[in-house]
């Protein structure tokens, strides 16, 4: 579903990506992870069309997505840290966004119910907390049916009922044949939910395997400590 | 392209500086043909107000915005949006509101007080000087990261047009006084949009003005048909390039 | 024996002043066969119709009346009219196509040496000359209209023209489209009065070396240089109105070696350079209204000893411009519209003096191409500082008496 290949990104001296290729298909649920600086956001972002690699190609649907915009309408984006126009309030944003996406039917509105998010349309986005405006960003990223969710730091800023909300709402998601990226710091938080997993370090990939994969290699039935340990081993 | 164009416009209209720009031009356009018993001297006044607070405000209120839009910009351009769309949209936005600000303060008095060429003139004119530096706007903001150095660059861009140029055409002027430069400084003159506009007003509204040997040859470049046609097109190119500059720039911006 | 005398005195009298006809209905046809007839006193009446026959010459003391506007043309081959006696009235004529030639100068109407010669209400159209006077006394020249088309200077020529006379008076004349409206070579003790002189190529009026001349309530509007007057003493000018000469060296007066002259109560409206002085003194401008000119005045420094007294300035670009530092000129009891000064004592007259002569006048002065940046913001941020601190424009021209309202001149 989405091919990417030998991507590379420099901002300045800085060498963010290198040569960095991977397959991502759908029904998959893939764990984007790596320590702080490795090129998690860069690369998302470049799937989004934010940021222009240098060299490489990238295809969505065996179509390039350099030059092309409409294969977003199939990408359900919820960045790390969302920001919005200050003086909008909730609901103006929500409307916008669907009138810029210009889809009526077929709107997913699971998040919006479970958030709440009726009760407080009147708010201007800058009076909200980091966690109010995650789940906006959810909302939005879920509302419009995307056969691709990239889900950047998802659960970071929500308090534990959200979080859990969100991680039920991911998992029906994948259930539908869905393909779901996430990145997170938080590996405990992804046992149940990935399927695999790509490790970046400095801006290469340093592995991509699929969990199961991973589990027999290492004999670890967590995770985190399968990564712990195949760190320990290099 | 319209319904960004139609978010953004509501969101500019909304802004209170806008409403205080229409209010500050209406107050100073009709005190100026309220307080002048000719109408000439009203639309010099008005000239005056177009060549100098009209490029400030445009300049400004439009990096300004920019840069206070970048989240907006962001979660555009993450949504199935071309890029160019939600730049041009921006501009025709910023430009729009601006223009509107500018008909509804000076182009009502304008038009009662001064219901002839002459205004209708000065209306294009001061719509083509505001979209000119809406366009310089984005040109300093998409090359700026930094917004306070962003809205330097724009005050630099706005003095040197509105006095430096001037200045260096005087000193090119005393330096060459020997040689015939008549034509090629008309030529250098042409380069500035406000020294534009401000000839071609003045070659309607002040006569006067222009004489001798540099007045004559001002109108016989700039005062028929052609000559305004060849002007109102120079001015529409400043409109154009500094965008078009900025647009090929944010195509393959980073966000 | 009474009767007899009566009846001599009839005789006498009728055959001194008999009245020929001319025209088709009557039995003389042709112009010059009635002057052929005609002695001197006699008065020869032209009926309406065209009659072309050259030159005409009159050359004995008769009253030369049309009756009907009878046109005389030239054909552009003759002079039509050319004056040889004393005393000739010409009288209700349309003249038209005379001659064109740079050496004799032909002319609708030419007098030679004469005097007391008197030629009113004519039409003349479309010739070289209009009419000319060539060392003339006494001679009257009123209500005719005049009126050329040519479009260079090469090939036209004067409307009124006088050379080398004295006592003419020129009134309520129209001149439209010659080179000079109205030229004065060493003319002498003349008035001129009324006229409106429009359209001229060259100059609406130009005289040189013609003292005492007079020149009251005219009109000179929209001519190709204006008026010029030149190596001249003792002018006055009273009541004219100078509108609207435009162009690179177009004035609505030109004043060039003028001595001891008078310029009072004129108005000057929309010239490129309503006043400009050189090489002149002791002269004195007064009560005149300067409005919407490009330059209200300009003196040369090459000028000294001219008073500028209670005149208005109102919305001129430039009250004054001059050439140099040197000013030898007074300057007094002026309103000038640009003047931002105050007046405490409510005397009327402003406390602080006006300095009319701008920074960026005397930049136009040095560089006219400067031009280029009239109404910029940094001229007129240059032409406030130095209002506040001269350094460049002289000191001393100053009006120590600016007046706080206009003066009400009509």
């Amino acid at each position: 579903m989405i091919e990417i290949k030998n991507i590379s990104k420099k901002f300045g001296k800085l060498e963010v990506l290198k040569n960095v290729s991977a397959s991502c298909n759908s029904g998959q649920c893939i764990a984007l992870i790596g320590p702080n600086g490795c090129g998690k956001t860069t690369l998302i972002k470049s799937i989004l069309g934010m940021v222009i690699p240098d060299s490489g190609s990238m295809e969505f649907n065996q179509k390039s997505i350099f030059g092309d915009y409409l294969y977003r309408e199939k990408i359900g984006y919820m960045p790390q840290i969302g920001r919005y126009p200050d003086t909008m309030t909730i609901g103006e944003i929500i409307e916008m966004v669907k009138k810029i996406r210009n889809s009526k039917d077929n709107l997913d509105e699971d998040l919006f119910r479970d958030f709440e998010i009726e009760k407080m349309l009147n708010k201007q986005m800058r009076t909200l907390s980091g966690g109010t405006t995650q789940k906006i960003s959810a909302v939005l990223a879920f509302m419009f049916n995307p056969d691709v969710l990239i889900l950047d730091e998802p659960t970071a800023g929500l308090d534990p009922l959200a979080a859990e909300v969100l991680k039920e709402k991911i998992i029906k998601e994948k259930g539908k044949g869905k393909l779901i990226l996430i990145t997170s710091h938080l590996l405990s938080e992804l046992d149940d939910l990935i399927s695999e997993i790509i490790f970046m370090q400095e801006g290469k990939i340093f592995f991509h395997k699929k969990v199961n994969e991973l589990k027999e290699e290492t004999q670890e039935d967590k995770i985190s400590k399968a990564i712990a340990k195949i760190l320990r081993a290099n | 392209m319209n319904r960004i164009v139609k978010i953004i416009l509501s969101d500019i209209l909304k802004n209170k500086i806008v409403l205080v720009y229409t209010l500050i031009l209406a107050v100073l356009s009709w005190s100026s043909f309220g307080m002048e018993d000719n109408t000439a001297k009203g639309m010099l006044t008005i000239l005056n107000v177009i060549l100098f607070t009209v490029p400030l405000v445009s300049i400004l209120f439009a990096t300004i915005y920019i840069y206070n839009s970048s989240e907006f910009i962001e979660l555009l351009v993450s949504q199935p949006i071309k890029r160019s769309k939600i730049w041009i949209s921006l501009f025709i936005s910023l430009s729009l509101s601006l223009i509107i600000s500018f008909l509804i303060g000076s182009g009502i008095p304008l038009l009662i007080n001064a219901p002839d060429f002459n205004g209708i003139m000065m209306l294009i004119i001061g719509v083509l000087i505001t979209a000119i530096f809406v366009s310089l706007a984005f040109f300093s903001a998409i090359f700026n990261r930094d917004k306070a150095r962003g809205i330097g660059t724009s005050i630099v861009i706005w003095l040197f047009f509105a006095l430096i140029f001037d200045g260096l055409i005087l000193f090119l002027l005393f330096q060459f006084s020997d040689y015939p430069i008549e034509k090629p400084m008309i030529f250098v003159t042409s380069l500035s949009p406000i020294d534009l506009a401000r000839i071609q007003m003045l070659l309607h509204l002040d006569a006067s003005a222009m004489m001798g040997y540099t007045g004559a040859l001002f109108k016989e470049y700039f005062g028929n048909g052609i000559g305004i046609a060849v002007s109102l097109l120079l001015l529409f190119i400043w409109v154009i390039i500094p965008f078009v500059l900025s647009l090929k720039k944010f195509k393959t911006k980073d966000l | 024996m009474k009767y007899f005398l009566i009846i001599l005195l009839f005789f006498s009298l009728s055959l001194k002043a008999t009245t020929i006809h001319v025209g088709k209905k009557h039995e003389v046809k042709s112009v010059k066969k009635g002057i052929a007839l005609a002695k001197d006193g006699d008065t020869l009446i032209v009926h309406g119709g065209l009659y072309k026959e050259g030159n005409i010459k009159i050359d004995k003391r008769i009253v030369f009346l049309g009756k009907g506007l009878p046109v005389l043309d030239g054909e552009k081959k003759h002079e039509v009219l050319s004056i040889h006696a004393d005393s000739v009235v010409v009288d209700g004529f349309k003249i038209i196509r005379c001659a064109y030639a740079t050496i004799t100068d032909p002319c609708g109407i030419k007098v030679y040496n004469r005097s007391h010669v008197l030629i009113q209400n004519n039409v003349l159209d479309d010739n070289f000359f209009g009419i000319y006077l060539q060392n003339a006394q006494k001679c009257t020249i009123k209500n005719n209209t005049l009126k050329a088309y040519g479009k260079e200077e090469q090939q036209l020529g004067n409307g009124i023209h006088c050379w080398k006379s004295n006592d003419i008076l020129i009134i309520a004349n129209r001149i439209d489209g010659h080179r000079d409206g109205i030229y004065f070579e060493f003319v002498y003790d003349s008035l001129i009065w009324r006229n409106i002189s429009t359209n001229n190529v060259r100059y609406g009026l130009h005289f040189m070396f013609s003292h005492s001349d007079t020149y009251i309530t005219n009109i000179f509007r929209n001519n190709g240089a204006g008026v010029a007057v030149m190596y001249t003493k003792d002018v006055k000018m009273f009541n004219n109105t100078f509108d609207e000469n435009w162009g690179a060296s177009a004035y609505g007066l030109l004043l060039k070696d003028i001595t001891d002259s008078y310029i009072f109560n004129n108005k000057f409206n929309s010239n490129t350079s309503a006043i400009y002085v050189e090489g002149s003194s002791r002269n004195k401008i007064e009560k005149n209204q300067f409005n919407a000119n490009g330059w209200a005045m300009q003196i040369q420094a090459s000028s000294m000893d001219n008073e500028v007294v209670n005149n208005n300035f109102i919305g001129n670009t430039f009250d004054m411009g001059t050439n140099g530092s040197l000013v030898l000129n007074t300057f007094d009891s002026n309103y000038w519209d640009k003047y931002e000064g105050y007046d405490l004592n409510k005397d009327e007259i402003g406390d602080v003096p006006y300095h009319p002569l701008s920074l960026f006048a005397v930049l136009i002065e040095n560089n006219p191409s400067a031009m280029l940046l009239f109404r910029s913001f940094m001229i007129t941020l240059l032409d406030k500082s130095e209002k506040v601190l001269p350094s460049i424009t002289p000191d001393n021209f100053i009006d120590n008496k600016p007046q706080m309202k206009p003066l009400p001149l009509l």
